[in-house]
């Protein structure tokens, strides 16, 4: 990383003036913090103790062999408390919050998953928690906002712009403007203006730290490949980092392409975006010729999100890390298949990379490993994937 | 003198801000054109962006829609030269960071400038990255207008001690909208700009009434009016010329008479 916040040219702090000093104050707490024995000791405890850390790195043997070529090892931050990858950094967060003696933590939502984080936090540190949640993703994730109601989080429906997540972050961001004295903004991806996409990542590379020690005593030697959907890119950024020095390991970044890549229907922001500035970064965004920000679609509400963070621009940028296009259609046949061969529900936005790795593997010889990372579990995800396949269903 | 600074010359100054295209560029020009008349010192121009997020429900819901309507950054140039014949005082553009920078940075400023734009305000570059779009700004004559917050505090001397144009002082906390009652020490903040810079300092955010308007400016060189004017032209759409005009007369003497 380079000065100022910056991954290259991505990056920075483009955000009012009114929040200026609340990112300095929180860059000036994680500095402190983040080597910190005492605050490391009880984040770990927290990982492991809560969160039930670390998470399994599991060999898909039927998988593997029904599709031939690599070994595929899947990472089941499905198992976390509260079901994803999100708990990590809610976690981190959460506690420096408390550490700065804030007592209200803000989140914004797409999926829900990362919302049911931040009340879990919230519920566990005494503090108080209000999510913003588009309105359309409030119905297409009903249950996760009873979740976040009965953790005794307020749920606030947007309803500006396209109701979905970034405009969620935007009104998450307005919230913060007008209250920042005692109030954390608990961002959920590596985004947003610097320092988020740093202290996200930090407290999500906690992934690849276990995957690289699970894969070597697994296998004796690194994996071919590191697989995860992105979105804004967290659960990717922290399966990739500890594997970023690594040339022989590629890094593959799998985005929700929704109807395809060459429809208007898609949130495939690397393949179909270009540069931009919005929500405090610069980075790629899926904009008009005009920059203005374009209505994205996916079936997961988890990566419906026309930007992507900042780091993930620059590994793309500097061809460290590949960034492929997934369909909806690709995505809930990957939801179908590992459910019926692996006994896993995955998440919608996971069945993202594991519809790749079903491609990816059978190019590979048998001895060599794939990881794929399941960020979340699918239970959310059931009655909008039987709407999908002509079922209605009710909860 | 830049007209910049001479609408501030000698008075406090009355800013209005419109945001084109709501409900037309043809009643936008219009309504610039009354608030001339009307008394206005300078105008800022917002080019409407598709996610404001410093921006209250008012601006909001009219930048979603002139959108709709389907304005373009290209038309408000248009709009911008056929206002320079017949306007006189400062037009600054108020606008988003991704519009600017996604139109080609050097492009726009071009294209501003030689439309008669006087300066630039983007509430989502703060003095940090202030530096990528103020070099461009300089080589096209326009002045990157930099914003104060009740936040700043110990960044205020060293934002001031850089300004240009005028300074923005944003007068609470929070996005733009009407707002009863304004609590900051505003006063505080603007004897910290006097110590740094000659520059002009002007509070917006939240002022709807000519007490309100009359207050703010006392204590600085002028006030800025927003969300109170969009809602009236939300309200009277294609019939909102007058009224606005009406308003701004208001504003505009109770901050002349001070």
């Amino acid at each position: 990383m380079t000065e100022h916040g910056r991954f290259g040219i991505h990056g920075g702090q483009y955000i009012p003036e009114t929040l200026m000093n609340a990112v300095i104050e929180l860059e000036d707490a994680y500095n402190r913090y983040k080597d910190d024995p005492e605050f490391n000791r009880e984040l770990t405890d927290l990982f492991n103790q809560y969160a039930g850390r670390p998470s399994r790195l599991y060999y898909a043997k039927r998988m593997s062999e029904d599709l031939g070529g690599a070994r595929i090892y899947l990472k089941r931050e499905d198992l976390n408390h509260t079901g994803a990858h999100k708990i990590n950094n809610v976690l981190g967060q959460a506690l420096l919050a408390k550490k700065m003696g804030k007592t209200r933590l803000i989140a914004e939502t797409g999926a829900g998953q990362h919302g049911v984080a931040t009340a879990t936090a919230a519920a566990l540190f005494g503090m108080e928690c209000v999510v913003f949640m588009g309105e359309e993703d409030t119905r297409r994730q009903a249950l996760n906002v009873y979740k976040m109601k009965l953790l005794g989080a307020e749920v606030i429906p947007v309803t500006t712009g396209t109701a979905t997540l970034k405009d969620a972050v935007s009104q998450a961001m307005r919230e913060w403007t007008s209250r920042i004295s005692d109030t954390h903004y608990c961002l959920g991806s590596v985004m947003g203006p610097h320092p988020f996409p740093t202290i996200v990542r930090d407290f999500q590379a906690v992934i690849s730290k276990e995957i690289r020690e699970q894969i070597l005593e697994a296998e004796g030697k690194l994996p071919a490949a590191v697989i995860a959907c992105v979105g804004g890119g967290s659960n990717a950024i922290g399966s990739f980092y500890h594997f970023i020095d690594d040339s022989e390991v590629k890094l593959i970044g799998c985005e929700a392409a929704g109807r395809g890549i060459d429809t208007f229907e898609t949130a495939a922001t690397i393949n179909t975006g270009r540069l931009g500035i919005f929500h405090g970064m610069k980075s790629y965004f899926c904009q008009d010729a005009y920059g203005q920000i374009a209505p994205v679609y996916s079936i997961s509400a988890g990566l419906d999100y026309p930007g992507i963070g900042p780091e993930h621009a620059y590994l793309h940028d500097i061809g460290r890390a590949d960034y492929v296009p997934v369909t909806d259609e690709e995505a809930v046949e990957a939801f179908e298949y590992v459910s019926r061969t692996e006994g896993i529900i995955p998440a919608i936005e996971s069945a993202h990379a594991l519809a790749y790795a079903m491609k990816y593997a059978p190019t590979l010889s048998g001895d060599q490993s794939i990881v794929v990372t399941v960020s979340g579990r699918g239970d959310k995800d059931c009655v909008s994937v039987a709407r999908y396949r002509g079922e209605e269903i009710s909860e | 003198m830049s007209r910049i600074k001479e609408a501030f010359a000698g008075k406090k100054a009355f800013i209005p801000f419109i945001t084109c295209g709501d409900p037309n560029l043809k009643v936008t020009e219009q309504i610039v054109l009354n608030a001339v008349k009307a008394g206005a010192d300078l105008i800022e121009l917002g080019i409407p962006f598709s996610d404001p997020t410093a921006e209250g429900p008012v601006i909001m819901e009219a930048d979603e829609r002139a959108l709709n309507g389907g304005v373009t950054t290209n038309q408000i140039f248009e709009l911008v030269r056929s206002l320079r014949k017949a306007v006189a005082i400062p037009l600054v553009f108020m606008t988003y960071a991704n519009v600017v920078y996604s139109y080609g940075s050097e492009k726009f400023m071009k294209q501003a400038s030689e439309a008669g734009i006087d300066g630039l305000i983007l509430p989502d570059v703060p003095f940090e990255e202030k530096e990528e779009f103020r070099s461009v700004c300089h080589r096209y004559g326009i002045d990157l207008i930099s914003m104060i917050a009740p936040t700043s505090e110990g960044r205020i001397a060293r934002i001031a001690r850089e300004a240009e144009g005028f300074l923005y002082i944003v007068s609470s906390l929070g996005v733009t909208g009407v707002r009863s009652a304004i609590t900051s020490d505003i006063g505080g903040m603007v004897k910290i700009v006097r110590e740094n810079t000659d520059v002009p300092c002007a509070v917006g955010f939240g002022i709807s009434t000519p007490e309100q308007a009359a207050a703010m400016a006392s204590l600085s060189d002028g006030a800025i009016v927003g969300s109170a004017i969009v809602k009236l032209i939300g309200q009277y759409g294609e019939a909102a010329a007058e009224p606005a005009a009406v308003f701004i007369r208001t504003m505009a003497d109770a901050v002349h008479s001070l």
